[in-house]
């Protein structure tokens, strides 16, 4: 079983087809939306967290591309802007994942993009707003 | 043992022994006071954190014909400052926000723009732009003035924070089944998490308790330039209840701050923004403690685990003035990442960066050995702890 968090950039032609459901149907891939979005260009974004046997997974991701649905890792969605950052540390015990850590002999503030769900909390509880939404 | 004349000669000679007030701690714990107050002649502190009573005056040149913004108004890119002195001085308060800023009206408003960020931007060499006006007199004509200003261009530009750097301060919680948006950040419900603002073992005026060393007329790093402690800060309150070593509890000691900002830097004054709380400045302050005797050193090495502060209750008994506390904890637990807070694990967060005020103390110590900073002589003490001077609430009146 794998279990990733995905971000699917849909062109506006695919914004209203079902192919999210086929994932289901076709592949045997649970999903949970974290996310969803219509930009101002008319492009549909979807966070996805995908779970299924791996070769599922890899079939229902080459399915995503074949529709010309574009997939990027999760991790690039919230970034820290290191400049800004200040690693007061006031965000750590906001994180639901643990994504944000202080580092027990600098005090430094680490962020683990792998573990970020991008649920965004800390985006606006920064003080210094460091942690930017990219997409 | 040595006075600030002699550790002012040895930083002249190049001979000056300076230690963070990190390192002091394991010198004493491995030499004894003793042996470390005769080895070591400074130790420097330092604290980066939000602090809202900072601000910064300007004179911005007399414009031809003449204006008179004193009695007008003026905004500096949008944030209004207050101009009720003379022509042109100019006072921009920190958590100052533009008239048209949501504010909380969509709650939590985010507060992305203020004061702090346009001392910030001054700093940085950025131009602000300037907008004012006057009623206009014979001698000061003009009734509207816009133009850009640079920091370089003004006549001065002073940093003065009439309330800075807390000796200790509480730890927030909420007690209630709502998420709150304080100044102390976002507490979420039934003690979701703890914040703290304090460099506890760096912070300056926690290493000096009872300011033997630092008085009206000590020279600082602030902001990454140099200023000088100007007066007690307001709402000095020296004579909350203290531990043994001399440790205030509660919060206690402020100083005021002046320096000029043409020297600072953006990376120590940053504007800040609290969530559903307002605008604010993250200052940069750090304090050199000469090690007069062994009493100094020996406050100057304590330690986390023995600086104590109270667990405050921000959904109701802060808002409502109801004193009490939920508990004590210590530094030590604090940065431990976990504290218990009526039995229950509670995660914690720093206001206050730890590892700036590290870098800090590390910056003035550099500063100090190359021969750039001699100390000074403090010219008067602040109000200690048998002064009986205190910090009291607003007594109202009806206004009849
Ligand atoms: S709250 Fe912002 S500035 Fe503070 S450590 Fe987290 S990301 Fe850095
Ligand atoms: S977006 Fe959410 S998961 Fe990611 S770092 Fe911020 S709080 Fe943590």
């Amino acid at each position: 079983m794998v279990s990733k968090r995905i971000v699917l950039h849909f062109p506006h032609r695919l914004v209203d087809q079902p192919i999210v459901c086929k994932l289901v149907k076709e592949y045997d891939l649970q999903f949970n939306i974290l996310k969803a979005y219509v930009t101002p260009q008319e492009e549909g974004l979807m966070v996805l967290e995908l779970t299924g046997k791996e070769e599922n997974f890899n079939q229902g991701i080459e399915y995503l591309q074949s529709c010309g649905v574009k997939i990027q890792p999760l991790s690039q969605d919230v970034i820290r802007n290191e400049i800004k950052c200040t690693d007061c540390g006031v965000c750590v015990p906001i994180c639901p994942t643990g994504a944000l850590v202080v580092d027990l002999l600098t005090r430094k503030v680490h962020f683990y993009d792998n573990k970020c769900i991008a649920c965004e909390l800390c985006v606006k509880i920064c003080p210094t707003r460091a942690m930017e939404v990219h997409f | 043992m040595r006075t600030i004349k002699e550790i002012n000669a040895k930083i002249k000679k190049g001979e000056v022994v300076v230690v963070t007030a990190e390192e002091i701690i394991d010198l004493v714990k491995k030499k004894g006071a003793k042996k470390a107050a005769q080895e070591v002649d400074v130790v420097t502190t330092g604290t980066f954190g939000p602090m809202c009573s900072s601000g910064t005056f300007f004179n911005i040149g007399h414009s031809k014909p003449r204006i008179k913004l004193g009695g007008g108004s003026c905004k500096l890119n949008d944030v209004p400052a207050y101009c009720g002195f003379a022509a042109v001085d100019i006072y921009l308060g920190a958590t100052a926000i533009p008239d048209d800023d949501p504010r909380n009206k969509v709650f939590p408003g985010e507060f992305k723009y203020g004061g702090g960020h346009v001392i910030q931007e001054i700093v940085a060499g950025r131009d602000v732009r300037l907008e004012a006006t006057a009623y206009g007199t014979d001698c000061y004509p003009r009734k509207k003035l816009e133009t850009y200003i640079n920091m370089k261009d003004l006549n001065e530009a002073v940093l003065f924070n009439i309330r800075n750097c807390y000796q200790n301060y509480n730890v927030a919680v909420n007690l209630s089944d709502k998420i709150i948006y304080t100044y102390m950040g976002a507490l979420k419900p039934k003690l979701g998490n703890a914040n703290y603002c304090s460099a506890g073992q760096l912070s300056p005026l926690l290493k000096d308790p009872y300011y033997k060393t630092i008085g009206i007329g000590t020279k600082i790093f602030l902001g990454g330039g140099i200023g000088f402690v100007a007066w007690q800060g307001t709402q000095h309150n020296p004579t909350v209840k203290r531990k043994d070593n001399g440790v205030p509890q509660a919060p206690a000691g402020t100083i005021a701050v002046i320096g000029d900002l043409k020297q600072m830097k953006p990376e120590w004054l940053v504007g800040t923004s609290m969530l559903g709380y307002g605008v604010t400045l993250t200052v940069g302050i750090g304090v050199p403690i000469p090690i007069l005797d062994e009493e100094v050193v020996k406050y100057a090495a304590i330690r986390d685990e023995e600086i104590y502060t109270q667990i405050v209750d921000y959904s109701q008994a802060y808002p409502q003035m109801i004193p009490g506390s939920l508990g004590e904890v210590n530094y030590s637990q604090l940065k431990s990442g976990k504290i218990i807070v009526q039995g229950k694990e509670v995660s914690t967060g720093n206001l206050s960066s730890y590892s700036k005020a590290r870098e800090i103390a590390e910056e003035l110590k550099s500063w100090i050995k190359k021969g750039d900073f001699l100390l000074t002589e403090p010219v008067a003490a602040l109000p200690g702890a048998e002064s009986g001077y205190t910090f009291k609430p607003l007594k109202e009146r009806p206004i009849v």
